[in-house]
């Protein structure tokens, strides 16, 4: 991974701090609407792209930013659709409400886990993320009575939005809410990320020890960040529950956390531009490429990944930085 | 008293299997300090190798057996130094990524090659009729996986305890540069160990066929059963690996006998308990 030094870190959230900017979001906002557009026949998998975005931007501040390496974040994005699921079928069918449901439900997982992964480190910590996903798995399969097991948790059609929009069959009130969603939640990672809690994330990334030394309580302020990647991960599981109204058993799911993952790498850790242009490239290869033939599609993440890992550190996102940096050096010189 | 036999013989045939494959997994992680998720390959590498062998050149079992395994063996020596060396000293979050990137790659590879369903390995009639323990009529094959473990295990700490190469590959294990200076060649060791771990892995995956099914999915789907003997197991230490896997083994078989379907979840409890309690290992001191 490519990591910026704290210095470049620092000067580039001065910058951002002194002009409390919106163009950040507006540019996302613009993105989404342009995708509205180019897509209209097919804004059920538009709205995917969408949730997974969130889905990786969540796992972006965990990692990329707090260094927590995880393989079950699928725990957490599946925690939030379940409980938003259940709560929508049993309580409220109430969006915005199922929203928050899912957000504490993923914040509470991440919370509780916290101690067991972030004890531990390297191979350990990483295998007790993977048993706590495999473990929430299972019990969701077993739990038929409350999740429907392997057949999924058939959902139920969210009401008026506000009271207001109905959400229609083509899914453009889908559409369009789900986009305000995750341009709020950029909007406020965008702002964690450069605060001093975010800035200190970052210092413990890059030297744990020393933080320690600082007198920093390193311990409270990783488990922070996790419960908050837990809280955007359940965000995109209610999400994902309330848009395609089911949750199977494959939101928990290994190949979920790895597929995240994977999305986030492509797009560059560490930057959440990144996380959202990964998620993008990495469905739309996935729906126009390769869906039809899962042994191809395997074959070109592999590659994808290897390529990235070997020779493109940073990622797409950090190969397009890099390229705009050159090509101006150019043109000043 | 039959009940608590059948049960013990197939934890422990399981057990053994898990052991002999991990034993690489284990090598790979004390030596080089990688985490190769991708280790699953080299096991179901060997048994496509025998079926391979025995359907293109009409190879008996023993000696397609032996031409998997000295093929995984051999493979793996390129592999190693064009391709896993150069991830040694990345962070763990870069040898995930790019094990399991080898993995999709593989994976694909393999489906495209033998096909999605379960390839199955034609056994020689000692090995696929049953062995008379008295209580129960035992697969001949779980039998011989359970000598081969003790083998495994006996050659492993003969290896390491006994031989020059194990002298140099437990010096490269506690001080690598310090190694390095009095004259070990690190990386030809790197090589030897890094082969001898995926030739036991063939060796693991070819006996194990019958309780580990072969098919293009199978380095994904046991990967976390592997990666969990090891991380239980702890590093560096071959009879603290078996432990692990022997435990893990049973869990996972006892519950199957009693309560099938909450086998894994057992399995995961018993291994979140144990990392939890001990992050670095089953008997290990250090926290």
């Amino acid at each position: 991974m490519a990591i910026t030094t704290i210095d470049a870190v620092v000067a580039r959230s001065d910058r951002k701090a002194r002009s409390s900017e919106l163009l950040p979001e507006i540019a996302l906002l613009l993105a989404g609407a342009a995708l509205y557009f180019a897509m209209p026949e097919d804004l059920g998998f538009a709205t995917r792209i969408l949730i997974a975005a969130l889905f990786a931007l969540s796992l972006d501040f965990v990692l990329g930013f707090a260094g927590i390496v995880t393989l079950g974040h699928a725990a957490l994005f599946g925690v939030g659709a379940y409980s938003a699921g259940i709560f929508g079928l049993k309580v409220a069918p109430d969006p915005v409400l199922g929203l928050l449901i899912g957000a504490f439900a993923g914040a509470v997982v991440a919370l509780a886990s916290a101690p067991l992964v972030l004890r531990s480190h390297g191979l350990t910590s990483v295998m007790i993320t993977l048993a706590i996903a495999q473990l929430l798995h299972e019990i969701a399969s077993k739990a038929r009575k409350l999740t429907g097991g392997d057949d999924g948790l058939p959902g139920v059609l969210p009401s008026k939005l506000l009271g207001q929009f109905e959400f229609d069959f083509l899914g453009k009130t889908g559409y369009w809410y789900a986009l305000v969603v995750v341009v709020i939640c950029f909007a406020i990672l965008r702002r964690l990320v450069h605060s001093p809690f975010g800035l200190t994330c970052i210092g413990i990334r890059e030297d744990r020890v020393r933080m320690l030394a600082l007198g920093s309580p390193v311990m409270k302020h990783l488990s922070i960040a996790y419960m908050i990647g837990g809280a955007f991960a359940g965000v995109a599981g209610a999400l994902s529950a309330q848009i395609t109204q089911v949750v199977g058993l494959n939101s928990l799911s290994f190949s979920h956390s790895a597929e995240v993952l994977v999305m986030l790498v492509l797009g560059g850790i560490g930057r959440l531009w990144g996380a959202v242009a990964g998620a993008a490239v990495f469905m739309l290869v996935h729906h126009y490429a390769a869906a039809a033939d899962p042994l191809r599609w395997m074959l070109v993440i592999g590659i994808l990944l290897l390529v990235v890992v070997l020779a493109m550190p940073g990622g797409l996102w950090g190969g397009a930085e890099r390229l705009v940096q050159m090509l101006r050096a150019r043109s000043k010189s | 008293m039959n009940l608590l036999g059948s049960i013990l013989v197939d934890s422990a045939a399981y057990g053994m299997v898990l052991f002999v494959i991990s034993v690489g997994l284990s090598i790979t992680l004390g030596l080089m300090r990688f985490v190769n998720l991708a280790h699953g390959v080299f096991a179901l590498a060997g048994g496509y190798g025998v079926v391979a062998l025995a359907r293109h050149l009409g190879l008996p079992y023993e000696l397609a057996f032996i031409g998997a395994v000295a093929l995984v063996a051999g493979l793996s020596f390129p592999l190693e130094r064009w391709l896993f060396r150069r991830m040694y000293g990345r962070s763990e979050l870069d040898q995930v990524l790019f094990s399991i990137g080898l993995v999709f790659v593989i994976i694909a590879l393999f489906g495209m090659a033998f096909g999605n369903g379960i390839v199955a390995i034609r056994l020689p009639s000692y090995l696929s009729g049953g062995v008379d323990l008295g209580f129960r009529v035992v697969p001949a094959q779980r039998i011989a996986v359970i000598l081969v473990g003790l083998l495994v295990l006996f050659g492993l700490w003969w290896l390491l305890q006994r031989t020059r190469f194990g002298i140099e590959a437990r010096a490269a294990v506690d001080n690598v540069s310090a190694a390095r200076a009095v004259g070990i060649r690190a990386s030809r060791v790197y090589a030897l160990a890094f082969a001898l771990g995926s030739g036991m892995a063939a060796v693991g995956g070819i006996l194990g066929a019958e309780l580990l099914p072969m098919e293009a999915n199978y380095p994904l789907k046991h990967l976390v059963m592997f990666l969990a003997v090891v991380a239980v197991g702890g590093q560096g230490n071959p009879l603290a690996l078996m432990a692990a896997a022997l435990l893990l083994g049973t869990v996972e078989t006892t519950a199957k006998y009693f309560v099938p379907e909450m086998a894994s979840i057992l399995f995961f409890s018993t291994m979140l308990v144990v990392l939890s309690v001990r992050p670095a290992g089953l008997f290990s001191r250090r926290a």
